[in-house]
């Protein structure tokens, strides 16, 4: 009950932001506060197969582009009006965009997850990282795409009743979808499906001796992944009007991992957390140092040696179940 | 003929560098049950230390033993201070913490170094070339990589499976509470692992210093492309590190160089070699997942 | 049927190395039976439950489940054709309680578990009968909800046997249910066994002779990767080949 009433009045506040922050008199927080949320959903997708399904997918920040990617293309050929592989018009509304976005993402996790999942353990985390590796040189041998230096997007996606040109609404947008997407993930997580999913980390052996093979509950669960980490990846090609193969590179899976594992593994609210604590810190050091990688670094040494169970068994402490 | 020569020899010259780093990342992993992302960044120390020896002494055999001592120190020191910590967690929390080590050491690369490349020159005594056969010259430098390349995968498998230290090694892979039973100093014993490994790894590096640019980041380039190695070649087992690197190496150098001209003949010449650039890039990721389909523990798994 | 038996294995060869942990196993399990599989230490017995689970594929030979051939099935899909299984090292998912593991194993009974939105957690129709297998195989009420990790040696044994009975099995493959257990808990267990007895048919690998000699219909004697004799317990205890062979073994030790 008392945790209902704080998640409550979490979200109130979190709502009220764009308001408090003009009050303040430090609107740069709204766009943080955005890179935040839209973080957030690509942790949260990623701890569905790494927290609960206990595959430790290095190479997400794959998806992640791919979504960003969706977006900027099909803005790149709206603006010039050349079809799309000769078949698919370009677009700028932000339905068919982020749509496309997701499309992709799953689409992709489905080819990579269904050869990745052949293998475990640590050939399974180098394998998630080689093929998003491979991902990213693609996109860099992408001219018609802007190759190594990105492409530009204009535009930020069209909805009747929104104009995401303003900081604010796009904040509430990907706030919106986080909570929807989380709520989904949270459904998912205490479904048949999850139940399976979180048997299947636990013990493989265990689960083929009740008959269930857990080989496609696994794909499932990457694809789901794949299309929320390549949601939050369309959005954030509209928050920063840019896409690049940087959003693919292979620190970028470290940083969403991260994230995940800071704010603690396999809960709900965790990457949410990860996410804030991890861009706001960023955010804090850069400001403060150009080096501030060198101070990061130790820090993640120590969370990972030190700081069982992330910021959630942190926050546990404090306000016991 | 002359030009498919070069290139193969080329490929087997990235082999051996694919190698050196292999070997050690797939030798840590068999007996301690590591993945230590960082392993590229102890490549990138080699190279680096090497390189400002070079340039402040003017000597390569000074620059030598500096690339070699400073990535086995810095690997023994992380060891002792990182990974030893490690060894019982799960390889989530290996592959995060040793994430941050990258974080540090390219980041101290940059206090240490700045951000601009440093060229190194080719030791006087192996500039030029040699004509392997007849009208084919090919640069010694290279050739002697190779040559090293050789020499290493002999001493490691001599050292492995014909002396008393590489038996250990062995055993404390597989009974690790047996060899501790017997007055054996494990911990001892995984720090020079570890040492050796990292030694492997600053080799490459010092080696690949002439060839590419010393700059914050090549660890990283490399290491992925030594996961691929060791996923194509197996988990933990050299034989496989030998295989998958000449396989990686010759794969990659040939893409990139047949693939572009193959490309021209059917399309723009700009756009071929945008693209030709790109899936030579992907070349050997394909190839990993064609392995991984008929073969999923790779082609020489360390324990069938 | 092939002859009316329930599980048959036919020339069963396993080599590992220079090691024939299989050579040339035959076996019959008929419909309702208890029979038990023993022999001293290093006779393939692992081996063979492995081959016959579907972990350990079999150099020769084949094994046939209700006449139907079985040889190259990948393990869960042996289950779901009604060859369950328990280990002998407890295999639980140690982050949930007794009822949680049970609930899952009769919703892997229920079908495939793509349904992504009910919560599962709080299903009634999963729960019950959950506890009702928890029952059956012995655990009492008070200790359903307790994690898994935290449970006690005996009545993990027990929560392990409950997960096999999910499946509503016609055979049921129970490696060692007695070994790590004390004498008063291996003796709820033989009478749990006892009470199973004739609903479905049992292949029990056991080192506890007691237990064997007090539940087995029929015994079957595995020494060296094969079956030296098979008979009733008092046929194998009277079977000169047997008693050699646990002979030898005791000298050797």
């Amino acid at each position: 009950m008392r945790d209902r009433l704080l998640l409550g009045l979490a979200l109130l506040l979190a709502i009220a932001l764009p308001w408090l922050a003009e009050a303040a008199g430090s609107p740069a927080t709204v766009s943080l506060a955005t890179r935040m949320a839209i973080y957030a959903i690509a942790a949260a997708s990623l701890n569905l197969v790494l927290g609960y399904g206990g595959l430790v997918s290095f190479g997400h920040a794959a998806y992640f582009g791919l979504g960003g990617y969706a977006v900027g293309i099909l803005y790149a050929h709206w603006r010039s009006e050349e079809l799309l592989l000769g078949l698919i018009p370009g677009s700028i509304g932000l339905l068919p965009t982020l749509g496309a976005a997701m499309l992709l993402g799953g689409a992709s996790a489905a080819v990579l997850g269904a050869l990745s999942l052949r293998t475990r353990g640590v050939q399974f985390i180098m394998i998630t990282l080689a093929f998003a590796q491979m991902l990213f040189f693609l996109f860099v041998s992408l001219k018609a795409y802007g190759g190594d230096d990105g492409l530009s997007i204009r535009r930020r996606g069209e909805f009747p009743g929104l104009d995401l040109r303003a900081p604010a609404q796009l904040y509430w947008l990907c706030l919106g979808l986080l909570v929807g997407w989380l709520l989904l993930l949270w459904r998912v997580t205490r479904s048949r499906f999850g139940q399976v999913l979180a048997g299947a980390r636990q013990s493989e052996r265990r689960m083929a001796a009740l008959g269930v093979s857990v080989y496609p509950y696994r794909l499932v669960a990457f694809v789901i992944s794949g299309m929320g980490t390549a949601l939050a990846g369309g959005l954030m090609a509209n928050a920063l009007r840019f896409v690049s193969p940087d959003m693919m590179h292979w620190a970028k899976s470290g940083e969403l991992m991260i994230m995940v594992i800071l704010g603690g593994l396999g809960t709900l609210l965790g990457p949410v957390l990860g996410a804030i604590a991890l861009v706001g810190l960023e955010n804090w050091l850069s400001a403060w140092t150009e080096h501030w990688q060198f101070i990061l670094g130790p820090i993640l040494l120590a969370v990972v040696l030190f700081g069982r169970g992330g910021l959630m068994a942190l926050l546990r402490r404090v306000l016991p179940a | 003929m002359a030009l498919l020569l070069e290139q193969l020899l080329n490929g087997v010259q990235l082999g051996v560098m694919l190698f050196l780093l292999a070997a050690g990342l797939t030798l840590v992993f068999g007996i301690m049950g590591v993945i230590n992302l960082a392993h590229g960044s102890l490549y990138m120390v080699g190279a680096f230390a090497s390189a400002f020896v070079a340039a402040q002494t003017g000597s390569f055999l000074l620059a030598l033993l500096a690339g070699l001592a400073a990535a086995a120190l810095c690997g023994m020191a992380v060891e002792y201070v990182v990974l030893r910590r490690l060894y019982a967690r799960d390889h989530l929390d290996q592959v995060l913490a040793t994430f941050g080590l990258i974080l540090f050491f390219n980041q101290g690369m940059v206090l240490l170094f700045g951000r601009q490349p440093l060229f190194v020159d080719i030791p006087p005594l192996l500039q030029g070339a040699v004509e392997i056969i007849p009208g084919v010259p090919y640069p010694a430098y290279r050739i002697a990589i190779i040559g090293v390349g050789l020499l290493v995968g002999l001493g490691l498998w001599f050292l492995l499976q014909k002396t008393r230290v590489g038996m250990l090694v062995r055993a404390g892979a597989t009974h690790r509470d047996m060899v501790r039973a017997l007055g054996v100093d494990v911990r001892l014993l995984y720090t020079l692992v570890f040492g050796l490994g990292a030694l492997l790894a600053g080799l490459a590096g010092l080696m690949a210093g002439p060839i590419f640019s010393v700059q914050v980041g090549m660890g990283e380039q490399i290491l992925i492309q030594t996961f691929v190695v060791i996923v194509i070649g197996g988990l933990g087992s050299v034989r496989g590190a030998v295989a998958g690197a000449l396989l990686v190496g010759l794969v990659d150098t040939l893409l990139r160089a047949f693939l572009p001209a193959t490309l021209r003949s059917v399309m723009q010449g700009a756009d071929a070699d945008a693209l030709a650039s790109g899936l030579a890039s992907m070349g050997i990721y394909v190839l990993m997942a064609l392995v991984l389909l008929v073969r999923p523990r790779g082609l020489f798994p360390a324990h069938a | 049927m092939s002859g009316g038996a329930l599980l048959r294995i036919e020339g069963l060869e396993k080599r590992f190395g220079g090691l024939r942990a299989s050579d040339g196993l035959d076996l019959d399990v008929l419909p309702g039976e208890l029979h038990a599989l023993i022999g001293p230490n290093g006779a393939g017995k692992s081996t063979a439950i492995g081959q016959i689970t579907g972990e350990i594929p079999p150099d020769a030979g084949r094994i046939l489940f209700e006449g139907e051939d079985i040889t190259r099935l990948p393990p869960a899909r042996r289950v779901r054709r009604g060859l369950s299984r328990s280990f002998q090292i407890v295999q639980l998912l140690d982050d949930e309680t007794a009822e949680a593991n049970a609930a899952l194993a009769v919703q892997a009974a229920q079908g495939h578990s793509f349904r992504f939105w009910r919560d599962a957690t709080r299903d009634e129709g999963l729960r019950a009968p959950a506890r009702a297998l928890l029952r059956r195989a012995g655990l009492p009420d008070a200790r359903h909800r307790v994690l898994a990790a935290d449970l006690a040696a005996g009545e993990r044994k027990q929560v392990e046997l409950a997960l096999a009975l999910a499946a509503s099995p016609r055979l049921l493959l129970l490696d060692e249910p007695m070994a790590g257990l004390g004498a008063s808990e291996s003796r709820a267990m033989t009478e749990t066994l006892r009470g199973l007895k004739g609903q479905v048919a049992i292949l029990l690998v056991e080192h506890d002779m007691e237990a064997v000699f007090a539940l087995a219909d029929r015994i079957s004697v595995l020494v060296y990767g094969r079956v030296i004799a098979t008979g009733t317990a008092a046929e194998v205890r009277a079977n000169a080949e047997v008693r050699a062979a646990y002979l030898t073994e005791e000298e050797g030790v």
